[in-house]
């Protein structure tokens, strides 16, 4: 092992850490909102809504990202002329953004299961005393329904987080230079593929610990019902501030 | 049933009011037609063997449960129904929770949030239904909660309270919402033995205060001591009713007699 090098790789690869956050991080966001979407559309108990969002899930967990990726960055670029003419070549000419796209659909097909999954597990006797207290419609939703529906799904949708990080390494496929991108780039320079690869496993292992003790402090934070209650009572000016 | 001349008069709006009520579940038909007149300040007992529809009854006060046919009526106003594809369903969701805000129901396994402390589950219906200043709300939230005995518990959540306890909590919850009429749907039933007291030592105070009050329970010492009336329901009508000296002292129908017996 040359340390030397591994080192000099190691600054190299660690520039591309904000481009791996970034695309995990908007891709997730943008998916849970769609996923929550989907996740509505298959409890809607309507036909219109639950069969789309059905094969949605269907379509794209059941083929493989990197094939998404490949279709969405190639594929439609053989669409240029149509794309033109609605004005979105800007959009999916840029790899970056075919990039987001193609995570951003992937994470909402499961994100969608795991939030259903969630919405399911909220006991119904909970949801009845909601509305026999008049809650109906958004307010219940709000209240009640969703805070509890999400201390069930955040383990799940933890390990989703992290599988997404991961995946953003198939970006660089499409010329993304995150950490994955600048790895090949490195070795294709210096052919030394063990160290690099192992420093950028190494980078993902960190990042991933992280994001684990993050979730983690999430819920813990949301959960505090699941503990045991503490042995002293707050005093009782303290109680609601 | 009741005396229908007082309510000609109607001098006072009854409380609750059910006539007539109806409700099947598939082919089995559970309330063959049941009508029911609280006034206010009444504590009326609703008996009745497992599956006599008391519960089912008490939940479609409420709409809960949404009756196939019949009015309920509360402090004179009727909720109206409407007929769907699946059966009758309300036509005015409004109408049913701001009545719902009105009548206060506590459930049989207490049905408290179990992602909110108590004092949380006790001030979330005024806050955020009735829209009632929160300061306020968390005040007389915890006058409730040291009514019922639990104001240490409420930095606490459900799970880390005993069955009694939490059935204490239900009750300040429903009781925050100032409601009208309060419903009790076998408040008793999931409790160890030694924590009914407890629970009906709260509901005998409440009765006290002249709160009205629907309880259905299988407490033969509550129904004879604190309620002015007793319903007894049998396979979805009601079979005896009357105030409790009356009916334990000397019932009419066979079945209420074997179903004193059977609960001695």
């Amino acid at each position: 092992m040359d340390f030397a090098f591994m080192q000099e790789a190691f600054l190299r690869l660690i520039s591309g850490v904000p481009l791996t956050l970034n695309l995990a991080f908007t891709s997730i966001a943008f998916g849970a909102i769609f996923a929550m979407l989907l996740a509505l559309m298959r409890m809607s108990n309507l036909k219109v809504f639950d069969w789309p969002a059905q094969a949605y899930v269907f379509v794209f967990r059941g083929t493989p990202l990197l094939v998404q990726i490949f279709l969405i960055y190639y594929g439609l670029g053989q669409f240029r002329p149509t794309l033109d003419a609605l004005g979105l070549w800007g959009f999916f000419r840029e790899p970056y953004w075919c990039a987001v796209l193609a995570l951003t659909m992937n994470t909402a097909a499961y994100g969608s299961e795991i939030i259903r999954g969630g919405l399911q597990s909220v006991p119904h006797h909970q949801v009845e005393a909601a509305r026999a207290c008049g809650m109906s419609g958004f307010l219940l939703f709000r209240r009640i329904t969703f805070p509890i529906a999400v201390r069930q799904a955040l383990p799940a949708y933890g390990s989703e987080v992290i599988l997404m990080v991961k995946a953003t390494s198939l970006a660089s496929v499409i010329t993304m230079m995150e950490v994955t991108g600048l790895a090949a780039k490195m070795i294709s320079q210096t052919f030394r593929a063990i160290e690099v690869f192992i420093v950028a496993g190494a980078i993902y292992l960190v990042l991933n610990f992280l994001i684990t003790r993050i979730i983690m402090a999430i819920e813990w934070w949301l959960s505090p019902h699941l503990r045991r209650p503490p042995a002293i009572e707050p005093r009782l000016e303290a109680a609601h501030v | 049933m009741s005396n229908g001349v007082a309510s000609l008069s109607s001098q006072t709006v009854p409380a609750v009011s059910v006539a007539n009520l109806r409700k099947s579940f598939g082919s089995l038909e559970v309330l063959k037609g049941i009508s029911l007149k609280a006034n206010e300040g009444d504590v009326i007992s609703i008996l009745g063997a497992s599956g006599s529809g008391k519960s089912t009854m008490l939940r479609c006060i409420n709409m809960l449960e949404v009756p196939d046919g019949g009015d309920v009526t509360i402090g004179g106003e009727t909720i109206k129904l409407k007929q769907s594809r699946k059966g009758m369903m309300p036509a005015d969701q409004r109408q049913v929770d701001r009545i719902r805000s009105r009548v206060a129901m506590v459930f049989q396994s207490f049905n408290l949030w179990s992602h909110m402390t108590i004092l949380e589950n006790v001030i979330e219906a005024p806050v955020h239904v009735q829209k009632r200043p929160k300061a306020e709300c968390i005040a007389e939230a915890e006058e409730l909660l040291a009514k019922v005995g639990i104001v240490d518990k409420r930095n606490q959540y459900p799970s880390h309270l005993s069955g009694g306890q939490q059935q204490r909590a239900a009750i300040a919850r429903a009781l925050a919402m100032r409601p009208d009429v309060m419903l009790f749907d076998e408040p008793t039933s999931a409790l160890d033995p030694e924590l009914v007291g407890e629970v009906l030592r709260v509901m005998r105070s409440l009765a006290e205060e002249g709160r009205t009050m629907l309880v259905v329970t299988h407490e033969m010492g509550f129904a004879r001591d604190v309620s002015n009336r007793v319903v007894f329901l049998h396979k979805g009508l009601v079979e005896e009713e009357g105030p409790p000296a009356e009916v334990f002292g000397a019932p009419k129908s066979e079945r209420f007699k074997q179903f004193i017996s059977s609960h001695r």
